[in-house]
């Protein structure tokens, strides 16, 4: 009830925008571009913007390694090849075919591939890392081509897409949108989470292994079991990957599993820019683009991946950190 | 400083050099010359700069500013293996011999070279066994078994079948017996008969002020003094307070 | 007893023993291949996954030279030194800029760098399969086989080549120019060295070691745009067995990976009998991860 003045005049709070706010203005912008494009695009590039989105989840999820924790790996193609077989495995022997099997066993099976590369990871390091998972990339390819009976060897193995269903609740086949709609759903996600676990203290702990192994080491972190948690990790999101790619596509076959895909991988991360989880899908898409734009122009007279190739190497030698690779701390805070 | 009149033009100039390992700003305008035939002592604690001012001469780092000169002409950004022929020979710290090579296989690295003749070729190499006996008596050994004081020699033998104008000699007697610092002496002295340059780097100040003719003390990354070598001792002032401990 | 006599009886040891000698064969041929590939390694710390296409490459420019002079050791020559120059030219242009900088960039590069010359040949030889005629015609007996000479030719000179290349490094200037790189670069540059035109030769020889083996090899597997790619995985394992940049080991490794390969080919077929590298790899990364041999010194 009392009259007297205020003592101090309330401040104006400066509005500036934090850099959360800016962040996550720019995922809903990009997320609703996305969401929209379905309803715009042709059929042929509704299918294609998809499969950015999945070669962009594989991309992403070698980032983790190669950006993050300093482990260029060569062997991606497993990860995802298995997770392509165990959800066609899963849809084959399973009737009627149910989506969240596939995603189950695609992801265990890119699980146990993982397990397996992560005993080698703690065991070699950098190029001989590198060489190793690409041998390993080869080995899987060989078990797959030549295994008939079980994947279908070079043939692949052809299913047919399951439902969308959650029981007692909802269940229809994918339209090309609803898929795309699934698929851009599964993707974001697994970036907001990759996001979390990057900003992590875990994933603190894999940045300074990438910076200095042996201080990490010195200072007392068990880098062998990072390591290991690490190559997981990534190999799960490679597998989910895979697992989108064999529903979108009902298909599997051992090309995916050849090194030659390892290789793709790492290219569309160096074109990105590594190390900053959004870069490789920019990267994927960008290669991809430029593939299609290619082969249209030159069509079957010449060869698109010549041109291609040499634009990857100008890149190497004039923009080492690739297309993103200036918003490397920007997106990491 | 002195009155010594310019008879000679440099051979080799530093001029207002600036250096950076990464962030770190080693070398603060570093300015110093060498004139032909002259030894030249380079003194100060450690870590003021002394060795980067040699790698920056030798073209093993490149300077943000400044200019390196041989003879006149600039030779800053030119690569190290250039500057070797043009007559530039470095003795490194800890001496970097190489360690899988024969005695005899580090020395032809260093003759072994386009427009020497065959008969100079085995010239350079008996005067590099005349000096160094004790190279002659392990020529075919690997670099890696000879003591200390042994690659010590070959390093300096190694630089010296470049027939260098100039020598860069980074702490050659660190680390070893007294009886070799004399020996290290001794080939100062021969090189420096011969007209061969030096630019000395040194923890040694008695060594270093009996050797040369002038000496230049750095401190922090710049030079701070300047003299001929018979205007001061160990007990100057100047040496208690830029090399004292 | 009888099961122990059984056993005995039922190894086949004529076939073993040719096999032996098939290993031996296409062993010398992927030491070679692995040489070169070990030796860019160790000297410029440079993993060239375009070997395998330079291995393919010096097999079509074989094919072309032998059409036009009918010629297989005019083929050989001219090959090698083709792919050779080649080779320098691609350092020079894509690698030397990349001197210093993170290894994973030279990967990346050579890596391209296959994909463009796996491309140009398709495009410019077509899918179908070239093949070369054995220069050398003539069988000899070999137990129930009549074995071609070409084969112990080509093992032959597969060593000779390589043992050739091993002596160059030891003497002469140039190899000690290339061992005093490979030990220590900068003070190779201060003692006049050029090491970026040595790091140009020691490509340039890989690539024509490439060559030469795809020469040599291409009467025994045809000639097509994706040989490269078969060979230079084997050729990594080799590699990774024997110690990167240990050039006795790569030999080593070859030699035992084919034997062991060709024994696995007399119960498996071969498309199976490669697992017996990967187990071999596998095995040497659990016990040996700095290869088998790495003991030895000197390159």
């Amino acid at each position: 009830m009392s009259t007297a003045p205020l003592e101090r005049p309330i401040p104006l709070k400066k509005v500036a925008l934090s850099h959360t706010a800016v962040f996550w203005l720019g995922f809903c912008a990009v997320m609703a571009l996305l969401i929209a494009a379905p309803l715009v695009l042709p059929e042929f590039w509704r299918r294609f913007l998809t499969e950015i989105l999945i070669w962009g989840l594989l991309a992403m999820s070698s980032d983790l390694l190669i950006g993050y924790t300093g482990m260029v790996s060569f062997g991606h193609s497993v990860f995802f090849g298995l997770g392509m077989y165990g959800a066609a495995g899963a849809l084959l022997a399973i009737s009627p075919p149910n989506l969240w099997l596939a995603l189950l066993f695609g992801l265990a099976g890119a699980a146990g591939a993982a397990l397996f590369v992560a005993y080698f990871s703690t065991r070699t390091r950098d190029i001989y890392f590198a060489i190793t998972t690409l041998i390993f990339s080869q080995i899987f390819y060989v078990i797959i081509f030549t295994w008939t009976s079980v994947t279908g060897g070079e043939n692949g193995l052809l299913f047919s897409r399951p439902h969308f269903s959650i029981p007692f609740l909802y269940d229809a086949r994918f339209t090309t949108a609803t898929m795309h709609w699934f698929v851009l759903a599964v993707v974001a996600g697994s970036y907001l989470i990759l996001r979390r676990i990057t900003q992590s203290p875990f994933g603190m702990v894999l940045q300074s292994i990438r910076e200095n192994e042996a201080r990490t080491r010195a200072i007392g972190y068990s880098v062998e079991r990072y390591k290991i948690v690490a190559v997981m990790l990534s190999g799960l999101f490679a597998g989910l990957a895979g697992v989108l790619y064999a529903i979108q596509n009902e298909f599997a076959a051992p090309d995916f599993v050849y090194f030659i895909t390892s290789g793709d991988t790492v290219i569309w991360n160096v074109m990105g820019g590594i190390g900053t989880l959004v870069g490789p899908i920019v990267g994927a898409g960008f290669f991809q683009l430029l593939r299609e734009m290619l082969s249209r122009v030159f069509g079957d007279q010449f060869p698109y991946l010549i041109p291609l190739g040499v634009v990857f190497i100008v890149m190497i030698i004039f923009l080492p950190q690739g297309l993103l690779g200036f918003a490397r701390r920007w997106l990491n805070k | 400083m002195s009155a010594v009149a310019d008879r000679a033009a440099p051979l080799v100039r530093v001029e207002d050099v600036h250096t950076y390992y990464g962030k770190s700003h080693i070398l603060h305008g570093v300015s110093l010359e060498v004139r032909p035939g002259e030894v030249v002592g380079l003194l100060g604690r450690n870590g003021v700069g002394k060795s980067t001012t040699l790698k920056t001469i030798m073209g093993l780092v490149l300077p943000s500013e400044g200019k390196v000169l041989l003879d006149g002409a600039a030779i800053t950004g030119l690569a190290p293996h250039r500057l070797a022929r043009l007559g530039i020979g470095y003795v490194p710290e800890d001496r970097r011999i190489f360690r899988l090579l024969t005695v005899m296989e580090n020395l032809r690295t260093g003759f072994d070279r386009e427009g020497v003749s065959e008969t100079r070729k085995k010239e350079l190499l008996d005067k590099a066994f005349s000096y160094f006996p004790r190279l002659a008596e392990r020529r075919n050994q690997a670099g890696g078994t000879l003591s200390g004081g042994e690659q010590q020699m070959l390093a300096i033998a190694r630089a010296m079948m470049l027939e260098p104008k100039i020598i860069l000699l980074d702490e050659p007697t660190e680390g070893l017996m007294p009886r070799m610092v004399s020996q290290i002496s001794s080939i100062i002295d021969v090189l420096h008969r011969e007209g061969v340059a030096i630019l000395l780097v040194e923890q040694n100040v008695p060594l270093t002020l009996e050797a040369s003719q002038r000496v230049y003390i750095m401190e922090k990354g710049s030079v701070r003094h300047q003299c001929a070598a018979s205007e001061i001792d160990v007990n100057h002032p100047v040496v208690k307070q830029y090399l004292g401990v | 007893m009888n099961a122990i006599a059984d056993i005995v009886q039922a190894i086949p040891v004529d076939q073993i023993l040719i096999q032996t000698v098939n290993g031996v064969v296409a062993g010398m041929i992927l030491a070679l291949v692995a040489s070169g590939l070990t030796l860019i390694f160790g000297i410029m710390d440079v993993v060239n996954f375009a070997h395998g296409e330079l291995f393919m490459l010096g097999a079509y420019v074989g094919v072309v030279v032998i059409a036009l002079t009918g010629n297989f050791w005019v083929g050989l020559i001219v090959s090698s030194a083709t792919v050779a120059l080649f080779g320098a030219a691609l350092q020079i242009v894509t690698l030397r800029p990349l001197i210093g900088r993170d290894p994973l960039t030279t990967i990346l590069a050579t890596f391209g760098i296959s994909l463009i010359l796996q491309n140009f040949a398709l495009w410019e030889f077509g899918t179908t399969v070239r093949k070369i005629s054995e220069p050398i015609s003539g069988h000899f007996p070999l137990f129930y086989l009549t074995y071609p000479w070409y084969r112990i030719v080509i093992a032959a000179l597969s060593g000779a080549i390589i043992a050739g290349f091993w002596l160059y490094l030891k003497h002469g200037k140039y190899g000690i120019w290339i061992r005093a790189t490979t030990q220590d670069r900068v003070m190779a540059q201060a003692m006049g060295i050029p090491v970026p035109w040595v790091f140009t030769g020691v490509f340039a020889l890989g690539a024509g070691m490439a060559a030469a083996s795809g020469v040599l090899a291409a009467p025994l597997v045809g000639v097509t745009h994706t040989m490269g790619l078969d060979w230079v995985l084997k050729a990594f394992i080799v590699v990774v067995v024997g110690g990167m940049g240990n050039l006795a080991g790569s030999v080593a490794a070859a030699i035992l990976i084919s034997l062991l390969e060709s024994y696995a080919a007399i119960w498996v077929s071969p498309a199976q009998a490669v697992i017996v590298s990967f187990v071999a790899l596998i095995l040497t990364l659990l016990f040996r991860p700095t290869g088998l041999f790495a003991a030895t010194a000197g390159k």
